[in-house]
């Protein structure tokens, strides 16, 4: 296993982040990832908002799951949830959309219309 | 589902519903190519009239509607590529989940992205439950332990602090590689 000793460091600077964190800041994206999420590609698309989130140094947002709301056909879905907004949900998320919904909406503050539910044509 | 590590991430779902602490983890490969998977929990277990119907797409604990395809769906793809299924549990003890394949079968699934399961899997559930990786190929056997990585790191960590994610991935990649790169991938 890679060397344990770097979990210190790793530990003292992630223990700073956390204790700067304000909670009105917070902003969560919640993945489907039940059975439907997942055979649908939930799996990369999680692991592609990580990559970007640690890429900008976003310490203000988390991700989580959450199982299948029951629209299973829009899968991979997700929302994204900002302080003082509504929530947005998006589908059909592909890891190439990833980036630009990072940077548009969470960085920014404007959602990418075009890839939300409220865009679906069926 | 695509291939056998999509499988996991969705079977290992059920084991941290269950409430489970630890949740192991074998993949071994055999010589000849036959794939055992085995997915051990010591979660709440099932009733036996559960562990009965429970291989049946009629049959979910969820409350929102009368289908689960996780279960059968992972028994038809191990049967059809010549491989078994079996299910173990116990009320208060925990379940157990074998699935074999043939892997020179032609409609055996292939492995996928095992190192991006067990990532999603920690990233996901940042505190809880544990999870151990037990991995044998012909190349040799690897294994990852994050109880490990908790006492090195604290247990009030979460798993999905940008720098400790970046530090599971490489060492997923450290550790699994020579032994799964390059394997049915």
């Amino acid at each position: 296993m890679k060397s344990l000793a770097d979990l210190e460091a790793i530990r003292a600077r992630t223990l700073e982040n956390i204790n700067m964190r304000k909670d009105e800041d917070a902003c969560r994206v919640v993945i489907g990832m039940a059975t439907c999420g997942i055979a649908a590609g939930a799996r990369p698309v999680m692991l592609a908002f990580m990559e970007e989130i640690a890429k900008r140094n976003l310490k203000h947002v988390t991700v989580s799951q959450t199982g299948c709301i029951g629209m299973c056909r829009y899968e991979p879905m997700l929302d994204v949830i900002l302080p003082g907004q509504e929530k947005v949900t998006y589908i059909h998320v592909k890891p190439e959309m990833v980036p630009r919904i990072v940077s548009e909406h969470i960085v920014n503050g404007h959602p990418v219309e075009e890839y939300t539910i409220g865009a679906a044509k069926d | 589902m695509r291939d056998l590590s999509l499988h996991l991430l969705d079977l290992a779902q059920n084991s941290i519903t269950a409430g489970a602490k630890l949740v192991t983890i074998r993949i071994r490969l055999e010589d000849g190519g036959m794939l055992t998977m085995e997915l051990e929990d010591d979660g709440k277990g099932m009733s036996p009239e559960l562990l009965e119907r429970v291989t049946s797409p009629f049959a979910t604990t969820r409350t929102t509607r009368k289908v689960g395809l996780g279960i059968p769906m992972m028994k038809e793809n191990a049967e059809k590529a010549g491989g078994s299924f079996r299910l173990e549990s116990e009320e208060g003890r925990g379940t157990r989940l074998t699935a074999s394949m043939d892997t020179r079968n032609i409609d055996c699934l292939p492995l996928g992205d095992l190192q991006g399961t067990l990532l999603s899997l920690m990233l996901t559930n940042p505190l809880h439950p544990d999870f151990l990786f037990e991995g044998r190929t012909p190349k040799g056997a690897c294994s990852f332990d994050t109880r490990e990585v908790r006492k090195a790191l604290g247990s009030d960590i979460p798993f999905n602090e940008p720098a400790v994610a970046e530090w599971l991935r490489e060492a997923l990649e450290e550790e699994m590689n020579p032994i799964f790169g390059g394997v049915l991938l």
